[in-house]
């Protein structure tokens, strides 16, 4: 880790000002990416403006919509009895982040700011057609993913909260672990919400987070792991790694489907 | 009070202070005016060094000093030595190459240590690591073993012809001929035993001291204290014996990766001495995957030849031993003599013939990891006996029964050297079948089958060597080092005991396992008896812990000295009660004089030598301590059957460890609940390495599994409950008749693993799969077979 300076502001505005004010600052919100990157000296932030004292936590159900304050820790949606309630895949993705330890100070503003391509969070917001809204916009999730680690936000841009449409009718969502680090090798949200019948992949593609169309319309028809069985995703533009090559993941994607499926039933 | 003793189930004592976060580690000790250094390693894994410029991290704040491998070497700084000197087949010496301290005109692997830099803080040294400015000239590089062994690859070390450093061999090559000639069948194998990254909980770690009077103290995350200050006092840094302290403290884990002498314990010790100030190393977790050394990594080719029903004539091994860039301080042994003379196994093979080619590469270097060469050596024996079971159609286990050592043929000679002492392998495997519903199996897959799972179950019936030894015999092999160890026995005036063994704990639970050891032996409470290890300051000159060498060989030490104790106490109790010394009988910590109700309790006897005034004081030295070096006669042979029961989901490839039982025979047990934890994390790593563990490397050396983010270390959850029983037989040429139990936990479980997995897949017609036998793996061989399934 180098050396920088540290500032806990009390609003958002402010936050927003100090990052606008230095290229070099950047936000933490729980740390669980950005730490080990400083430790890596991987980045060199002159100044870490930390997002704790914004007042961004919190979960909130309205009638059409449940919004997660973007401070909101893994660990709070896992045990959310909104959220089990509302939309039972999303509590069940929250609870399979990491271990303990980060579900406590991970936040899913800093999971989808960041959106590693092989993130749970990513697949649950686009397979929801969440929005992101920030300091000054809203963000359709449809728009806010651009291919691994890059996402619309400007680089003084602060996400606020993440808002989910409701009534959720079917949601799950299944992880095949990266045997190593435990995130998603391949993890699958499949819904059926407002956004209609989505499903969205993360961890097998090369430019992170993307959706399903075959399979989206199979189970438009009939929303059963049958419907989709025979569906193969194709292994081009999918990661290869010690791990796991392109054709695995393509396979696993298919089997990962029809298991949320199955559990969203 | 309850029971104490040999055979009770007594609570470690040191994990209060573990558990209470009061262990004292190496990093945990803090000197007044202490620097840090900060070493520089290679991110390439082959380089040419054209220059080296230090003057900006020489200039950059808080830094005292930046040495490179040109400063140590203008010290006259040697390099590190090897320990072991293996022949090649044609009688020449293996090649030996220089392993510089600091890299001296090419690094050899990622994370070769290149350039220390020493400043006031820890961050100030790694700022100032980044100024230094190096000039490479990246050459191609080389990891696989038979491509470094394939004609142009390139040179690790320019003088060492086709990377290889020995071509050494073992056996009678012509009766294993002979019986190949007459064969009925001949059953073949290819297989590889992956490299593991050993990953102690507790990273490497040293500190160097040097005093106004030039005596240098180094403490050290080290298994051998003693070892070390003779390696690197007499052949690096040329400091005198009696000028050098080696400390060992509390030491988070080993498993074989702190037994060597590294690099760093030298830049440490040197730099302290010409700075006159403590230096403290502390790696991270980063260093130490590309620093400590790595385990396994053999290419192998087996044949076993057979008569007509099955019994085992003649076994016939060729093997690829990965050395790394360097020889590592114990390295030459592990594929030789750890390895090779372990291929009869269980199993009255007449015959067998094994070479061993040992190669350099551009990778860490490889060396002893928890078990070394054992566990390469049942893997490959295991794997074969069952897949000449698949290929003959004989039932693995009445082909195993055919082919044992019976119990009655104890001591039993092998075909290759070693002599083993005693066992029954009927009874491990008999234990274990029962332990494992071994009966009830075939229910318990159809119910599997129900559920769209392939359950399957594999056994190994294994033998291993523990406590190498004699002394004499290892030099004969080429041990630069004597295998004996010490105990220096110390009982005080009032009759409490302390006990300086040259056995080191980081893990094992010596200071229970030893003390019960003592206090049953000496008649007196557990809670006065004190156990030291890990100073050479403080104890007589040891070998350390490795190889399951601590009671064995530790502790017969303590029984040889106690036994001294006991024959001095007999002659003061003979002056006290007025009797001859032939009559005093020592029993239940006190000295009777037979068939008498005359007795004095240790206590008194030992009063009496620190106080001598009624004491034979004419014919007897005062004092009641002694020393004992014990050299055993031969290695142990700890043996044992292991038994797995896996599931797996055909869908994704995915491997479940569903059931494990352990039977093993470790010789006498002193405390059950400790050798227990010691197979259970023997069985843990061994399923680590047969389905998870791999250190990746690409085809030039670049390491790609450099973090616990692509390291796959097993984790609870991937661990069944882990049966484990003993049915022992003793040791017969040690006083304690303990065998070891460290390693075999590790040695028996990958092949009992790897077995279970291919019964699984059997009807996809698979008759082997190589370690990490990963879901992916599995998945493609399911993948692959199934259209042929489909078509049958
Ligand atoms: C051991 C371990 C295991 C893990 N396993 C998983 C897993 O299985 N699945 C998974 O999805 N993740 C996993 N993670 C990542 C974890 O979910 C992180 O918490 C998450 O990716 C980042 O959230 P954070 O709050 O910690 O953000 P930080 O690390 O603090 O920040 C990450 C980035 O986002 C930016 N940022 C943070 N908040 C905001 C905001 N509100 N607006 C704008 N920018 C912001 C920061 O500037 C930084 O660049 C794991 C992490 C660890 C350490």
């Amino acid at each position: 880790m180098y050396d920088f300076a540290y500032q806990k502001p009390a609003s958002v505005a402010d936050a927003v000002k100090l990052l606008a004010g230095d290229p070099e600052a950047k936000a933490v919100a729980g740390g669980q990416t950005f730490l080990p990157v400083l430790k890596q000296r991987l980045n060199k932030p002159s100044l870490v403006v930390d997002l704790a004292g914004l007042g961004l936590s919190g979960i909130k159900q309205s009638a059409n919509a449940l919004s997660i304050g973007a401070m909101t820790t893994h660990a709070t949606v896992a045990r959310s009895a909104e959220v089990k309630k509302a939309i039972p895949g999303l509590a069940q993705l929250a609870s399979w982040i990491g271990d303990n330890q980060v579900r406590h100070r991970g936040t899913i503003g800093g999971s989808l700011a960041n959106n590693d391509p092989s993130a749970c969070y990513p697949a649950a917001v686009l397979a929801l057609g969440a929005t992101i809204k920030t300091n000054k916009r809203a963000i359709k999730a449809d728009d806010f993913f651009q291919g691994m680690f890059t996402t619309a936000l400007e680089p003084d841009e602060i996400i606020t909260e993440v808002e989910f449409p409701l009534p959720v009718e079917k949601s799950a969502y299944e992880k095949f672990r990266q045997p190593a680090s435990r995130y998603a090798m391949v993890g699958v949200f499949v819904a059926k919400g407002p956004a209609g019948v989505r499903v969205a992949v993360t961890g097998a593609g090369q430019n992170g987070v993307f959706r399903v169309a075959d399979m989206e319309a199979a189970l438009a028809k009939s929303f059963a792991p049958d419907a989709i069985a025979a569906i193969k995703v194709s292994p081009e533009g999918l990661n290869s790694d010690i791990h796991g090559s392109a054709a695995y993941r393509a396979h696993l994607i298919t089997v990962m489907a029809k298991r949320a499926v199955a559990a969203a039933g | 009070m309850a029971f104490e003793g040999i055979g009770a189930a007594v609570k470690r004592r040191e994990d209060g202070r573990f558990l209470a976060g009061r262990g004292h580690y190496v990093d945990d000790m803090n000197r007044p005016g202490q620097v840090y250094a900060y070493i520089r390693r290679s991110d390439r894994p082959h380089a040419r060094i054209r220059n080296i410029d230090t003057s900006a991290a020489a200039a950059a704040p808080g830094v005292i000093a930046v040495y490179t491998g040109a400063d140590m070497a203008a010290d006259g700084i040697g390099g590190l030595p090897c320990g072991w000197q293996i022949h090649s087949k044609d009688g020449s010496p293996m090649a030996e190459p220089p392993h510089p301290v600091l890299a001296i005109d090419k690094v050899r692997h990622v994370g070769d240590p290149i350039a220390v830099v020493i400043a006031e803080t820890r961050m100030a040294a790694k700022d100032a690591a980044e100024l230094l400015v190096i000039d490479f000239e990246d050459l191609p590089g080389v990891a696989d073993i038979r491509a470094a062994i394939a004609a142009g690859a390139p040179l690790v070390h320019d003088e060492v012809a086709g990377n290889i450093c020995y071509d050494w061999h073992i056996g009678d090559r012509d009766a294993v001929e002979a019986a190949f000639a007459r064969a009925k069948h001949v059953v073949k194998l290819d297989l590889t035993n992956n490299r593991l990254i050993p990953n102690a909980m507790e990273p490497r770690a040293a500190l160097g001291e040097c005093d106004i009077a030039g005596h240098y103290t180094l403490s050290t995350t080290s298994q051998n204290p003693h070892v070390i200050r003779l390696l690197m006092g007499a052949f690096v840094l040329h400091i005198p014996e009696h000028k050098l302290r080696v400390i060992a403290p509390d030491v988070g884990g080993g498993f074989g990766s702190k037994i060597y002498h590294y690099a760093e314990e030298a830049i440490v010790t040197w730099s302290a001495g010409k700075l006159k100030r403590p230096v403290k190393w502390t790696a991270e977790r980063s260093e130490s995957f590309m620093s400590d050394a790595h385990g396994r990594d053999h290419v192998s080719h087996a044949e076993m030849a057979l008569d007509e029903d099955g019994h085992f004539l003649a076994l016939r091994v060729s093997t690829l031993a990965n050395m790394g860039a360097y020889l590592s301080t114990f390295a030459p042994s592990v594929p030789t003599y750890l390895y090779a003379t372990l291929l009869a196994g269980v199993y009255k093979t007449p015959a067998i013939y094994a070479e061993v080619k040992a190669v350099f590469t551009n990778t860490v270097p490889v060396d002893a990891y928890r078990g070394a060469g054992r566990p390469e050596a049942a893997f490959l024996l295991e794997r074969l006996v069952d897949t000449i079971a698949n290929d003959t159609g004989i039932d693995r286990i009445a082909l195993r029964r055919a082919n044992f050592i019976p119990a009655d043929a104890y001591p039993y000679q092998t075909p290759v050297a070693l002599q083993y002492d005693s066992g029954n392998h009927e009874m491990t495997l008999a234990e274990a079948l029962k332990a494992a519903d071994y009966a009830g199996f075939p229910a318990r897959r159809a119910e599997a089958a129900r559920r769209g799972k392939l359950r399957g179950i594999g056994i190994s019936t294994y033998l291993e060597a523990c406590g190498i030894a004699p002394s004499h015999v290892a030099g004969a092999l080429g041990a630069r080092a004597g295998l004996y160890e010490v105990a220096n026995i110390r009982v005080h005036p009032t009759g409490s005991v302390t006990v300086f063994t040259g056995s080191h704990s980081h893990g094992q639970g010596h200071e229970t396992t030893m003390a019960q050891l003592v206090a049953d032996q000496l008649g007196v409470a557990l809670d006065q008896v004190e156990i030291v290890h890990g100073d050479t300051g403080e104890i007589p000159f040891g070998m350390g812990t490795y190889g399951s060498r601590s009671l064995a060989v530790g502790g017969s030490a303590m029984v040889k000295a106690m036994d001294k104790i006991i024959a001095k106490g007999k002659r003061i109790a003979a002056h006290l009660m007025e009797a001859a010394v032939e009559d005093i009988e020592f029993k239940d910590g006190a000295f009777r004089v037979a068939g008498t109700d005359k007795s004095k309790a240790l206590a008194e006897i030992s009063l009496a030598a620190y106080v001598p005034h009624n004491y034979p004081i004419e014919e007897l030295e005062p004092g009641l301590e002694e020393t004992a070096f014990y050299d055993p006669k031969n290695f142990t042979y700890p043996g044992g059957c292991h038994v797995c029961e896996v599931e797996i989901d055909p869908e994704t490839g995915v491997t479940k460890v569903v059931n494990f039982a352990a039977v093993d025979d470790v010789g006498r047990v002193i405390n059950p609940m400790i050798v227990e934890g010691q197979v259970q994390g023997g069985v843990a790593q061994g399923i680590g390495q047969a389905l998870l563990e791999s250190a990746a490397y690409d085809a030039n050396g670049q390491l790609l599994s450099g973090s616990f983010m692509d390291y796959t270390m097993p984790r609870a959850d991937n661990l069944p409950n882990i049966t484990v029983g003993t049915e022992i037989t003793l040791c017969t040429h040690n006083p304690l008749g303990s065998k070891g139990c460290g390693e075999v936990g590790a040695i028996g479980s990958p092949p009992a693993v790897i077995n279970a997995v291919v019964d699984a897949l059997k009807e996809y017609g698979v008759r082997h799969i190589d370690m990490p036998a990963t879901a992916e793996r599995i998945w493609s061989i399911i993948a692959a077979n199934r259209p042929k399934m489909a078509a049958e």
